[in-house]
């Protein structure tokens, strides 16, 4: 069986402008919805905040819950369904930390009971005090950053033999990100300085194919995040752990197109830039479908059965996969044919 | 042919070796003992993050010093001196006579050296000097109150008995705590979190309390207050007492600490034994004040002030409280591990329910299942006989992952789970990427073993490129991760090396057996 013929040539460069204006509206649209939404949207593992998740034995009405909360203090709580409906289950949220009381957890039991009339089990409780949710607010941009740099090196030693050049480039990279990190610099507006950086050294240096990687990553993420603000979604530990994840997928991808472009350009040196790149894609089409394929088809199981939990972890796989599909195809291989333009003119 | 000799025993030897390590998980009585770890959001339990004062501990030690000095200055008849702790960590020393400064400067000198002397100024009258602690010294007491607190916490959840907790340092001044299974979160809580400073202090009876409520609180003494909880109506009520500040004795010098029924009203009391040198300092302090109540003061309440009716020898006390068995036990678990050097704060708590845990299991194994079938399936429709070789190698992925997990002793997690599907998923990628240029060779018109020889010979680089990027990724994930997310990265890490090597070694092997030596023309793929 064979959903792509070996013969499939698809015009995929020709296109490169619409796609270009695709991903650029897109990026567009994310950073909008960011801007709309005051930045992404804190869950309490990065704002603070107190998480508490139960369970009732028959159903309950929100307002009940709400109303059980206000009479021990935590009227300014959101109380959201979580899971199937017929669980019975509520995420109680609340901004205030530091809860260190140690009858905490019985008020709630016995609050919620006594406004609900209803048996309840408390299922989960998770508290992050803001200091802590600062620190790994950091942790988790510095770890973006990180790897992409990583990778980049890998990149760069691997296709294009600059071992040293993309080393030491990243080695002060992240130098003078860890040195200005000590003297209090806002680190998001740091990392972005940094990115910007990178990529404007990348193209002077004519690190070609660490930069078509690393463009193709940043518009992944940043696509992913904000499809994730315009859903409403809240970032926590496991959702970095998705970015990171589609990085190290949506990589998988690219990687695996620049090598075919690679073996092509030694093949047929006669051929213009444009035609090997887009015979490469043509040639590993089948492959990147398929893989895209099985990998969505598991994560959509998880995302239908995995639970509550892991839902939202899930729901940021899919968009990353998908993206990051369209991405190594549209994205990265289009920018290596940019020095191509450059040099002509 | 001896190319698949080597092939053939390292595969098997590996499988045989995921085999043993997989078996114990289900069967504990078998060597090698390990199983696999679940981690808290599986089993249920608690994970704690604490914040350890430190600031409160060189407080501690100052309040010390400057309690050292007083007593120095009192010895050798250093007249019209007021020494003072200020602004927390700071000594301030007003000497009003100059014939005394030459005096306490040799004392100075003398028995306090290490004091840090921040201004003094002379206007002629008196002398003010303040001083504080060198910077290292600080910085040593911190560290020092951090490890303290690690080593306490460490005992007093050993005597409470939770298995296999995990408790480790976290950065300068933070602690990790994590407890598996544990359900009695708050007392748990309560037993950690408790700073017990055991104090001994003298009830100030020369003054008057009320007055003193009214804000008129003299100099050296303090308002405390014994708060009692009725058993019965759940109603605290709250005594207040004036007590000296000056502690006379304290649970540094404690040796053991017990619970005891007392007979005559049948309550719990926590009896307590002071070392040789604790039992000397309390027969002086009794013999001293016979017939003034003495204080005892926990975290600053008072557990009770009983009037001494004799000088009391042997070193042994009682403290009682109205406690319940279970509130005396856990008081004198603490009491045995000793006082915190400082006190700490919960900055981090996640405790999942045991039923939550195992919610979170079912659903994680079911969503593997019916992802693994369904790609399973794909796999033999779309490749057909080498569709069913690389579902071999996907089932031995998974048991090469729990193997992994269980030699390494790492910890299975609920993103963990979800990194094994997300391998599924991913390891078919590497077969595709081979079965694909097989095919692609195939259709140039070479031979099944031609074919093969060049798809995996073309493949092998491209592969081992494609997954070092997302072991680079799974390697900073498990650099910056916690709990959950760790097990993410550890999963995903596995996941990435066992489908290299199933890939790479193990189908390969499959495919030279069935080219090679069962000699097979076609190749259905």
């Amino acid at each position: 069986m064979q959903f792509i013929k070996p013969d499939v040539n698809i015009d995929f460069i020709g296109k490169r402008k619409i796609a270009f204006i695709v991903s650029s509206v897109m990026i567009l649209i994310s950073i909008a919805s960011l801007i709309i939404h005051g930045g992404p949207r804190y869950g309490i593992d990065f704002a603070g905040g107190t998480l508490i998740q139960v369970k009732f034995l028959n159903p309950t009405a929100v307002n009940d819950i709400k109303t059980g909360l206000a009479t021990i203090g935590l009227k300014k709580s959101s109380v959201q369904t979580f899971g199937a409906a017929d669980n019975h289950e509520y995420l109680i949220r609340t901004d205030k930390s530091l809860m260190t009381d140690q009858e905490f957890s019985q008020e709630v039991f016995n609050a919620l009971r006594s406004s609900t009339g209803n048996d309840l089990e408390i299922r989960r409780i998770e508290m992050v005090g803001p200091q802590v949710g600062r620190d790994l607010r950091e942790k988790a941009l510095f770890a973006m950053f990180f790897s992409l740099l990583f990778i980049t090196i890998y990149i760069s030693g691997r296709f294009e033999l600059k071992w040293i050049l993309s080393g030491v480039m990243a080695g002060a990279l992240m130098g003078a990100v860890y040195a200005l990190s000590l003297f209090h610099v806002s680190i998001p507006f740091l990392i972005g300085a940094a990115l910007i950086v990178t990529l404007v050294l990348f193209w002077f240096l004519k690190l070609k194919y660490a930069m078509g990687a690393i463009v193709a990553l940043i518009h992944d993420v940043s696509i992913t995040v904000g499809i994730f603000s315009i859903c409403g979604k809240e970032f926590t530990l496991p959702i970095i752990a998705a970015l990171l994840t589609i990085i190290g997928y949506s990589l998988n991808d690219t990687i695996i197109v620049f090598d075919r472009i690679r073996e092509n350009l030694r093949k047929k040196q006669k051929n213009p830039l444009h035609a090997i790149i887009n015979r490469s894609i043509n040639e590993t089409l089948s492959r990147t479908i398929l893989t895209s394929l099985t990998t969505i088809v598991v994560v959509v199981s998880l995302f239908v059965l995995g639970g509550g939990i892991i839902h939202d972890f899930a729901f940021a796989m899919i968009v990353g996969i998908v993206v990051g599909t369209y991405s190594s195809i549209y994205v990265a291989s289009p920018i290596l044919i940019a020095w191509q333009v450059r040099k002509k003119q | 042919m001896k190319k698949i000799s080597w092939r053939l025993v390292i595969v098997i030897g590996v499988i045989l070796a995921a085999f043993v390590y997989v078996l114990p998980t289900f069967k504990p009585a078998l060597w090698p003992h390990k199983k696999i770890n679940l981690g808290l959001d599986l089993q249920g339990g608690m994970h704690l993050v604490l914040e350890v004062d430190t600031e409160k501990a060189v407080e501690g030690t100052v309040e010390r010093i400057a309690q050292e000095l007083k007593d120095q200055v009192r010895k050798e008849r250093i007249r019209h001196t007021s020494i003072d702790r200020i602004e927390g960590t700071k000594i301030s020393v007003v000497i009003h006579d100059p014939d005394n400064v030459t005096e306490f400067d040799k004392l100075l000198d003398r028995d306090f050296k290490d004091l840090r002397i921040l201004s003094r100024s002379n206007d002629g009258e008196s002398l003010v000097i303040t001083m504080d602690l060198p910077d290292s010294r600080t910085e040593q007491i911190k560290k020092m109150a951090t490890d303290q607190a690690l080593e306490t916490i460490r005992n007093r959840i050993d005597q409470f008995g939770v298995s296999e907790p995990d408790i480790r340092r976290q950065g300068e001044k933070r602690l990790l705590i994590q407890l598996p299974g544990i359900k009695d979160t708050r007392r748990a809580k309560e037993l950690i979190g408790r700073t017990a400073q055991l104090e001994f202090k003298l009830v100030d009876e020369t003054h008057d309390l009320d007055a003193a409520l009214k804000g008129d609180i003299p100099p050296g003494s303090q308002i405390l207050y014994q708060v009692k909880v009725d058993t019965l109506t759940h109603r605290t009520s709250k005594t207040p007492f004036l007590i000296k500040k000056r502690s006379l004795l304290s649970g540094a010098y404690l040796t053991d600490a017990k619970v005891q029924i007392d007979s005559q009203y049948n309550e719990p009391y926590v009896g307590i034994d002071f070392n040789r040198k604790g039992a000397r300092i309390f027969e002086r302090i009794t013999a001293a004040n016979v017939k003034k109540r003495l204080a005892i003061v926990l975290d600053n309440k008072v557990y009770s002030a009983p009037v001494i009716q004799e000088k009391i020898s042997g070193g042994s006390a009682r403290i009682t409280g109205n406690f319940s068995t279970e509130e005396a036990r856990d008081l004198a678990i603490v009491l045995r591990a000793g006082a915190l050097p400082a006190p700490v704060n919960i900055i981090e708590e996640r405790t999942v329910g045991p039923s939550l845990g195992s919610d979170s299991i079912n659903k994680g194994l079911i969503s593997m299942c019916i992802g693994g079938i369904l790609v399973v399936l794909f796999m033999v429709i779309y490749y057909k006989m080498s569709g069913i070789i690389a579902d071999f190698a996907l089932v031995l992925n998974i048991l090469l992952i729990a193997g992994g997990l269980a030699g390494f002793q790492a910890t299975l997690t609920l993103p963990g789970i979800a990194g094994i599907i997300l391998t599924i998923g991913m390891a078919v990628d590497a077969n595709v990427l081979i079965f694909e240029r097989i095919r692609e060779e195939m259709s140039l018109g070479k031979t099944p073993r031609a074919a093969v020889d060049a798809g995996y010979a073309r493949a092998t680089l491209t592969i081992l490129d494609a997954n070092v990027t997302t072991l680079i990724a799974a390697l900073v994930l498990f650099q910056f991760g916690t709990g959950p997310v760790k097990g993410f990265a550890v999963t995903l890490s596995l996941g990435v090396i066992a489908s290299l090597f199933t890939a790479l070694v193990l189908t390969r092997a499959i495919f030279d057996y069935l080219l090679i030596n069962r000699k097979a023309k076609t190749l259905s793929i």
